[in-house]
């Protein structure tokens, strides 16, 4: 979910671990089976289930706990925990609320309270009221001072608001918006955008003792999100003076919300002309920044939150990193960090670019470097997004690229400093702080430097210089005048002696011995990493900055692939880049390199680890996602020894062609398909093929310009976008399979032996992309005739490509034939749902495989019997993205996942839903608007909702339809028709459930409109017709029978009870 | 501005770097500091006079200089080292940038010194005498200048560094800065401290006179029958720089006033009173200086503001002296009170600047028996 990701399995996980060894009994509830904090040993009863109010009381109710912690899991916890003391549940129950208290939460949410509490306590928040007239309005802002923001009140995505900066345009404005507000209102507020923003993570123990463990400050001044900023720790360019009272205010403002325990977020902005500091908002909980704090200064904020709940004072608490000193002091850091966000608009199409108050980034990467310069342009390469260095896509820069925040503007600013703009100008149009622009002048003249020089030519002090600037090697290559390569500048950093140093994260700049090693690379010397050989060890590559396609699963995968090799002995070595993993605490791998995923970072620790590659340590790249694999080739080239399945086999499943070969060798069907390096090529074989056909890139993953078409000039349109995404690689087109069911297998394979972890069924059909489908495990709808040829494919393509660890398959059933789709020689995102649901930890066994055992030896032989239906359904971000196309497609869009489970698929299937927000009806009225394709399909469902008692509202076609058929239906009008229409009734709150399937791709329908409505007012919305056939088999099922809970650890004993021990473990 | 420049250290080694602010050279005890912010309140606090500082956040001088934050009324280090000085000063209050205001004042600064490295090496080995140079690169010729210059053991430098004459101080703190501005009460005469200099950062005298206080400065030397004279309720004994116990004339002023009026100290004052108490004090390996030390007294911990390379011998300290605050870090006392005698002092900076403001409360305290005297008195 955007906004709320992993973070908080970090922060959940922490505080598991420490409650578990101080002697609690821990009951963790989560929707999310993605997560490290839900597998079964990290609490003692782990409930999977939807996080409702109506949940968690049963959940209490079987359970009884004494407390309940709700500071670890973000927002959705605190508003949780105050739903369930508004209903009197943990009254009914006895359960303490620890770590925060209602009337802290309920204040820290309520702008109005919050503000009226801060300036109680003397402090102040923006000046602000609301007013009725532009007469008031004026004599508002002549006491505000302007310019002032213009808000209107309850209008949709904040429209008719904006900024006067003087009375004229206040008259404008402020008259538009009381036209827009529905209930004439406008608040006018005092303008703080373009301060600059700071934050302090602060905690308090019930002694009052106070710490502030880290500053933030955003290079992004006021206006934009703080996760949509690129941020910096700690603060670069404030005085002492300034400093403390920031430090001062934090403290009364945790005072003065009731904090009495834990850990919070408090923002502030200030005035760089006057110094003038105000209260922004304070978050009583941990959150995406104190996980980021976390990382950054190498203080474990969860896990000390959680301990202060129980009842810990801070100077109680030992620093895990000295060992010696307490957890009562405040880091000092002796390095720079810097987190870029990453974000996914081309995965939009339609959606406002332009970054402001919603957060849009779905992931971040965080980079550690001596200075400013060195960690930003490690950030830059930590991204994964094909650039090596500040270079804009397009020129010549205007100045509103500059003015108006995107994603782009960091590299709009350097282009336009490299054409010659003044820093005092892009300080004027992007309200960056002149230090942070002067550091981009420094980092731009040692740019200009190399580019006067060959690789020859090049003196040693200025490749240094570089080097310490943070320059990666392929950055110099593309710099230098003379063409070369990134390899070629490392053999001669390496025989001129520059090659980097590693640095410790020890919470306090060298005072005290460090005992953890998290290390960094700088080019400082004295090299402080010392590492061990005395033990087999091995590098585990992660998965990088978070993105659509490639999330939490992986880092689980990574996870795990530590814990069990640490159980066999081995010394394992983490390299990741995201601070918002479980991978990256300090306590996970034996060590953490905190570095960049790319070719030259990751050779610098192997080099490092295998003591100048004499003793080759061997990298284990198929836990992460596509990040590592994308540099198992290179690896391989250079000599590292990679474990696991090899990178041929990798070569030769994501190589269409090779692959067509292997199946067509193990006479195992594929949809027709063909590859294609030109427009031309691609409109032939598409014909031979018939349309409509799938088209993709090769090498992608979460079907990044995927999409399904129908014909000649929709397959033009589509392979322009797909060959710009990667220039070097084929065209791929499928036949498309209609109305096929599409089965996804995770799977175990040594070299001798597959065994399959779970097969699952998509709820959604063939040509949604598998990260979107909802899907079931174990399949409901498919014959067992068909799974025993899907086990006998999946068995022998494991084999022949010779996989030694984890594989994942897809298939389709069409016609009663079982065709392959694609095989993922790696782990895949369906993982860790398959582990939660079976019990059986595939991730561990994959790593031991990689490592040398077989499953024999491990006693993964069987594939795992499942008591009930496991459904996992995913998270959509459509509502972060007002304008977006909303449908369900090849290309993947989904932010994260949620598991249901029950003893019938129905119930399953509800829970499933009701965790992603989208809890189905049990009456009331269905909206059904479906395109002529669906006509005949939605007869059944129709008619079934019917029987339960749902009233039918129909578009005109749709209802035509269904009349036709005999069914009574209410037609409503589209919006085109005029009000009032449906999207009034959906606002209106008169439809319960949305049944709207999509047509064609570029069609902006009425069913956009609905669906986005459906969206905006929380109604329960299904655009696929099995989904709505999982729907109606739900609600019936629970209209006669109410959910029950049951933690994982019950479902488990099940399948522990078959499983020989070591699998099991 | 950029040429190379060289520390070089009395055990032989040596730090390359490029030359900032003075071009020159310089001798003094290398040590460092782990304060985020504060650079120039360091720069210009007297107790480092003698030392080179050498700063462990990376980025120096991104705020430049500006006139309020000065502790006193000059730069006081003997050199400079930090990692990167930057360029440009950027902060609405400044008035010069960092290498500017060095240059006035001829302090040798060094920058691009590896100085996580150098940090390390004094952990290991202790603080020790160093030598910059940005004129004259020689090596040994610069190791020879460190093994020459002072050694900090057995100094007495609040001589060099106090004030020649007693004046009054009347400028409270800017309460622009403070979120709990410290109440002075307006309704209550002054109480009338007498302050003496060993080496007075501003901001203790900002707070003296916040918390209602008229104060006198007096210079080091100063007698306790002159003290007595100018009829104080209460006496202050300043930080400063040095070695404590080479202050043989503080010692003997502090150990006459004892008992007659109540006392406060800090830091070097801490020691001077501990001192004449009959303790004794030692030199610490490479001492504290931060802003972010631990100390408990009475359950609390106070993050707070430390710079000293002494400290109190626990052992040494004779029965009536309370042990009142603690570092958590190693147990070195910080605190210590003897009631019975209305004396008490700190070996932090509860001035901060640079550093939190957890323990102003002292200030308070110490008004407040000043005030308890002052009416006992009147």
């Amino acid at each position: 979910m955007i906004g709320q990701a992993c973070e908080f399995d970090y922060s959940g996980t922490q505080a598991c671990k420490v409650l578990r060894r101080e002697g609690y009994r821990v009951v963790l509830v989560n929707s999310n089976p993605a997560t490290i904090m839900t597998d079964p040993e990290f609490a003692d009863a782990t409930y999977v289930e939807p996080l409702t109010v109506e949940i968690l009381e049963k959940v209490i109710a079987r359970e009884r706990p004494d407390a309940l912690l709700p500071t670890v899991g973000a927002q959705t916890a605190l508003n949780l925990a105050v739903a369930l003391e508004e209903h009197g549940v943990l009254e009914r129950y006895g359960v303490q609320l620890i770590g925060a208290n209602t009337r802290a939460i309920r204040i820290a949410e309520d702008r109005q309270l919050f503000k009226a509490t801060i300036e109680s306590h003397g402090l102040r928040c923006p000046k602000g009221e609301t007013v009725r007239t532009v007469e008031q309005a004026l004599a508002l802002a002549e006491q505000i001072g302007y310019p002032v923001l213009i808000r209107p009140s309850f209008t949709l995505g904040g429209s008719g608001g904006g900024v006067a900066h003087n009375a004229d345009e206040l008259r404008e404005r402020c008259a538009r918006g009381l036209r827009e507000s529905p209930v004439h209102e406008v608040l006018i507020e005092q303008s703080v955008l373009g301060w600059k923003e700071y934050e302090l993570e602060v905690m308090r123990d019930r002694n009052d003792n106070f710490v502030v463990v880290c500053s933030i400050e955003n290079l992004d001044p006021m206006g934009i999100h703080t996760g949509d900023s690129i941020t910096v720790a700690p603060a670069m360019t404030l005085t002492d003076k300034e400093m403390q009272r920031l430090r001062d205010m934090a403290r009364v403002v945790m005072r003065a919300v009731g904090v009495e325990t834990g850990g919070s977020n408090v923002q502030f902005a200030v005035n760089p002309r006057t110094g003038e500091a105000l209260v922004i908002e304070m978050n009583p909980r941990v959150s995406r920044s104190s996980a980021l704090a976390s990382k950054a200064t190498g203080f474990p904020i969860a896990k000390i939150a959680a301990l202060l709940a129980i009842g810990y004072t801070l100077d109680e608490i030992p620093n895990d990193i000295t060992r010696k000193t307490p957890a009562s002091f405040e880091p000092s850091l002796d390095y720079v960090v810097v987190k870029y966000p990453r974000w996914a608009f081309e995965k939009f199409p339609g959606a406002d670019a332009t970054l402001g108050p919603q957060m849009k980034s779905v992931g971040e990467a965080m980079a550690i470097g001596r200075t400013f310069k060195e960690a930003l342009h490690k950030a830059v390469q930590s991204l994964e997004i094909g650039k090596t260095g500040f270079v804009a896509d397009s020129a010549p820069i205007t100045e509103a690229q500059l003015a108006i925040p995107t994603a782009q503007r960091l590299f709009y600013t350097f282009e336009a400093l490299r054409c010659g703009m003044s820093p005092q100008r892009v300080h004027e149009l992007t309200g960056y702080d002149p230090w942070f622009i002067h550091q981009f002048v420094e980092l731009l003249d040692t740019e200009r430097e190399l580019a006067s020089h060959t690789l020859d030519t090049l003196p040693a002090e200025l490749l240094l210089r570089a080097k310490q600037h943070g320059f990666g090697d392929a950055r110099i290559a593309q710099l230098l005048r003379s063409p070369t390569t990134a390899l070629a500048v490392r053999h001669k950093r390496s025989t001129l002696g520059i090659v980097p140093a590693f640095y410790r994260v020890d919470t306090c700049a060298a005072e005290f011995e460090s005992h953890t090693p998290y290390l960094y690379s700088t080019y400082d010397g004295f090299d402080e990493s010392q590492p061990q050989f005395e033990r087999p060890k091995v590098i585990i590559l992660g998965s990088g900055p978070n993105r659509i396609g490639q999330g939490i699963e992986f880092d689980y995968c990574c996870v795990h692939a530590c814990y069990a090799l640490r159980e066999l002995g081995f010394e394992t070595i983490m390299i990741n880049c995201n601070p918002e993993t479980v991978s990256t605490d300090y306590d996970t791998a034996d060590r953490l390199y905190f570095e960049p995923l790319t070719l030259e970072h990751v050779l610098n620790v192997w080099e490092l680890e295998s003591d100048g590659g004499r003793v080759p340590v061997p990298v284990l790249v198929q836990f992460g996602g596509q990040t590592p694999l994308n540099l198992a080739q290179q690896l391989e080239a250079y000599g590292v020894p990679i474990w696991g399945t090899p990178p041929r086999a990798i070569a030769l499943a994501e190589d269409r062609h090779l692959f067509a070969e292997v199946l067509r060798e193990l006479d195992i069907p594929q949809p027709d398909n063909g590859t294609a390096l030109s427009i031309e090529q691609a409109q032939a074989v598409a014909r031979a093929i018939g349309y409509p056909v799938l088209v993709r890139p090769s090498y992608v993953l979460g079907g990044r310009a995927m999409g399904i078409v129908y014909d000649d000039d929709e397959l033009r349109e589509y392979v322009t976008e797909a060959t710009r995404v990667s220039p070097t690689a084929p065209v791929l087109i499928d036949r498309y399979l209609e109305d096929a069911f599409e089965i996804d297998v995770d799977a175990v394979c040594d070299g001798r032996r597959v065994t399959i972890g779970g097969i699952m069924q998509h709820i959604e059909e063939a040509g949604v992309h598998s990260g979107d489908s909802a899907c079931v495990l174990p399949p409901f709808k498919v014959s067992e005739y068909h799974l025993n040829i899907v086990r006998d494919y999946v068995e022998r393509i494991g084999l022949r490509l010779e996989v030694k660890g984890l594989m994942n398959v897809q298939l389709a059933i069409k016609d009663e034939v079982v065709y392959v789709l694609e095989v993922n020689p790696r782990a895949s995102r369906t993982t860790p749902f398959v582990s939660k649901a079976t019990g059986v930890p595939l991730a561990k066994i994959a790593a031991r495989v990689a490592v040398g055992q077989t499953l024999d030896e491990i006693g993964f032989t069987e594939e795992p019997k499942l008591d009930g239906f496991f459904v996992k359904e995913v998270v959509l971000p459509f509502d972060k993205f007002p304008g977006a196309f909303v449908r369900l497609g090849p290309e993947m869009r989904s932010t994260g996942e949620v598991m249901g489970h029950a003893s019938t698929f129905g119930h399953a299937f509800a829970k499933a839903e009701m965790a992603a927000s989208n809890a189905l009806p049990l009456r009331g009225s269905v909206l059904i608007s479906v395109n002529n394709f669906d006509k005949g399909a939605i007869t059944k469902i129709a008619r079934d909702l019917q029987q339960l008692g749902f009233s039918i509202l129909a578009t005109r076609g749709t209802a035509e339809w269904l009349k036709h058929v005999g069914l009574s239906v209410s037609v409503v009008n589209k919006v085109s028709e005029g009000s009032p229409h449906v999207v009034d009734k959906i606002a209106a709150g008169e439809v319960q459930l949305v049944i709207s399937t999509p047509l064609g791709r570029r069609a902006y329908s009425d069913g956009q409109l609905i669906r986005a409505a459906a969206i905006q007012h929380k109604v329960p919305l299904l655009t696929t017709l099995s989904a709505a056939m999982a729907a109606v088999q739900a609600i019936r099922v629970l209209r006669t029978k109410d959910f029950q809970v049951r933690s994982l650890q019950e479902h488990h004993t099940l399948n522990h009870a078959r499983l020989p021990k070591a699998a099991a473990r | 501005m950029i040429s190379p420049a060289l520390l070089a250290l009395e055990d032989g080694t040596t730090w390359p770097g490029r030359g900032f602010g003075h071009r020159g050279e310089t001798t003094g005890e290398v040590v460092f500091n782990t304060a985020m912010t504060g650079y120039q309140e360091v720069l210009t606090d007297p107790s480092y006079h003698g030392q080179i500082v050498v700063m462990t956040a990376p980025h120096i001088g991104n705020v430049g200089v500006n006139p309020e934050d000065a502790e006193s009324h000059r730069p006081w280090v003997a050199g400079f080292v930090v990692r990167e000085a930057s360029a440009i000063a950027s902060n609405y209050r400044h008035r010069q940038t960092l290498h500017d205001y060095l240059a006035e004042h001829r302090i040798v600064g060094i920058e691009g010194v590896s100085t996580r490295a150098l940090v390390r090496h004094i952990r290991a080995k202790g603080a020790m005498r160093g030598a910059i140079s940005s004129v004259n690169l020689d090596a040994e010729r610069l190791i020879a200048m460190a093994r020459a210059s002072r050694d900090m053991n057995g100094a007495d430098l609040a001589s060099e560094v106090t004030c020649e004459e007693r004046y009054h101080w009347v400028k409270p703190i800017d309460p622009a800065w403070y979120v709990d501005v410290p109440s002075r009460q307006s309704t209550a005469p002054p109480v009338h401290i007498v302050a003496f200099d060993f080496g007075m950062k501003h901001n203790i005298l900002r707070l003296l006179v916040a918390h209602g206080a008229r104060v006198t400065v007096v210079p080091a030397h100063t007698s306790a029958e002159e003290v007595l004279a100018l009829q104080p309720d209460g006496v202050f004994l300043s930080n400063g720089p040095g070695d404590p116990a080479a202050c043989g004339y503080a010692i003997e002023t502090t150990r006459r006033l004892l008992g007659q009026l109540p006392i406060f100290g800090i830091c070097l004052g801490h020691q001077i009173l501990a001192l004449a108490l009959g303790g004794r004090t030692y030199k610490m390996k490479f001492g504290h200086r931060g802003v972010n030390q631990p100390v408990r007294s009475e359950g609390r911990v106070e993050i707070s503001s430390h710079n000293h390379g002494f400290a109190v011998a626990v052992e040494s300290l004779p029965p009536e002296v309370q042990v009142t605050h603690v570092n958590l870090n190693d147990g070195c006392v910080e605190g210590l009170a003897v009631p019975s005698l209305r004396a008490f002092s700190v070996q932090y900076h509860p001035e901060a600047s640079p550093g939190p403001h957890d323990s102003t409360y002292l200030f308070e305290a110490f008004i407040r028996a000043a005030r308890e005297h002052q009416r006992a008195r009147l």
